[in-house]
């Protein structure tokens, strides 16, 4: 089987699995939704655009967390990772399939967060579009490697968000950044960065951490 | 006859980094003059930025080994890589307290955002805090090298894009740059007790990275030998 393949059966074992169980999504969009709510009573009346917009991003990043520390749930409770580590393909399709699946579950959420913002606080624009687009791929390849780690040390719920929130801090700013600026050119071109390095980064490195 | 050789280097690497920093400390507080603006205080730059750029260096240096580690595969770089972490953390921490001191004595504040030196090691420091919780949490072996490896690398990575998401967030969040009054160009004094310090804080750091690999090593070879034995 080609590579491409074997990412494509990877994802859509994913997938089918969410669509059979219901563990994940139905639980980030519950989340998303609660939290823009809780945020609504936690700002000011006044609140500036770039504290709303500050916060819809702290709301999608604890999502993604969400989504993330049930990513390896599957793998861990059946051992499936150890089976897939042997199965003859390349360990970066593993990385990639769960990317693909985790990318998945992060647009399920803002399909209904983002309307959600719009709706509670102020219109939504392209630049925030885009911005969240170009966050779902670095949140999704560096959260992805992460929880793969995480998945093999014992307080793994605890140890997830340690190590995954200082990484994607440069997220945070770059989505701001593009949301609440008249510049979002600079911002956007960040994200790219970020993305482009990161996924890169975890690419290459994801064989190492699933095998001895 | 190694081991003598390696003893020998420690204390050599101990007694240059003693003598450079009693040198450099008397450099910066005697021989120096006064900085135009910010007069008496600015000598804390000789300590704060030797600090900082040590700290760079151990992470550099752990980031290398952790290279060595995934290329090579040899077990012992995994120790030489968390041992430079930990002289790493322990140097980042020495930035936040001295630069925080400096902060305060420049602009009246302990914590300053507009600081970027400052706020990128605090996300330095949150990052690989992290990394020991990584290792405290996977049982030893080859695959929690690897991670630990891996999650090296990451910390070189994020260095540079963290300080560029840093710099881009004073645009958004807090227009006002705050800058220290350190000439672009240092003067012959300046720059001579300058590098006097920063010799003086690698080779300290050196010193404690061959203590603290012996004694993890000793550590390591001693739960092996008890392991055996059981």
């Amino acid at each position: 089987m080609t590579f491409l393949g074997d990412v494509l059966v990877l994802a859509r074992k994913d997938l089918l699995l969410e669509l059979r169980s219901r563990d994940t999504v139905p639980a980030m969009l519950l989340f998303v939704v609660s939290t823009l709510v809780v945020f609504h009573f936690a700002l000011p009346s006044d609140a500036s655009a770039t504290a709303e917009t500050g916060l819809l991003w702290v709301a999608l990043l604890f999502t993604a967390l969400l989504g993330l520390v049930r990513a390896f749930v599957a793998e861990r409770e059946e051992r499936i990772l150890d089976g897939l580590v042997l199965a003859p393909c390349d360990r970066s399709a593993i990385w990639l399939g769960k990317v693909i699946g985790v990318m998945a579950f992060l647009v399920a959420a803002e399909v209904v967060a983002l309307p959600a913002y719009a709706l509670f606080f102020r219109p939504v624009g392209w630049e925030l579009v885009a911005a969240v687009a170009l966050a779902d791929v670095g949140l999704a390849a560096v959260g992805t490697l992460l929880a793969a780690m995480a998945a093999a040390g014992r307080a793994r719920e605890l140890l997830l968000p340690l190590l995954f929130l200082p990484l994607v801090i440069p997220i945070v700013v770059g989505g701001v950044g593009a949301s609440a600026t008249d510049d979002p050119g600079r911002y956007l071109a960040f994200l790219g960065l970020y993305d482009a390095v990161f996924a890169i980064l975890s690419w290459a490195s994801f064989e190492y951490v699933v095998t001895e | 006859m190694n081991t003598s050789l390696r003893n020998n280097q420690n204390v050599v690497l101990a007694a240059a980094a003693g003598c450079l920093l009693l040198a450099g400390t008397a450099l910066a507080f005697y021989w120096v003059p006064n900085a135009p603006i910010e007069g008496f205080r600015q000598r804390i730059f000789y300590f704060h930025v030797p600090i900082a750029l040590t700290a760079y260096a151990c992470f550099g240096w752990a980031a290398w080994k952790a290279l060595r580690l995934l290329w090579t595969r040899e077990r012992r770089y995994d120790l030489e890589s968390y041992t430079a972490v930990h002289m790493g953390v322990i140097f980042g921490i020495l930035t936040l307290v001295t630069g925080s001191i400096w902060a305060r004595t420049s602009w009246g504040h302990w914590w300053v955002w507009g600081s970027r030196q400052l706020v990128l090691f605090l996300v330095l420091f949150l990052f690989y805090a992290a990394y020991f919780m990584l290792r405290y949490s996977v049982e030893p072996g080859p695959r929690r090298a690897n991670m630990s490896a891996v999650y090296a690398l990451f910390g070189v990575a994020l260095i540079p894009i963290s300080f560029l998401a840093i710099r881009l967030a004073e645009d958004l969040v807090h227009p006002v740059v705050f800058t220290h009054d350190v000439q672009s160009k240092l003067t012959g004094s300046q720059l001579l007790t300058f590098l006097v310090c920063l010799v003086g804080m690698l080779s300290l750091a050196g010193s404690l990275y061959v203590n603290e690999l012996t004694g993890k090593r000793l550590d390591a070879r001693l739960r092996e030998l008890r392991e055996a034995l059981q």
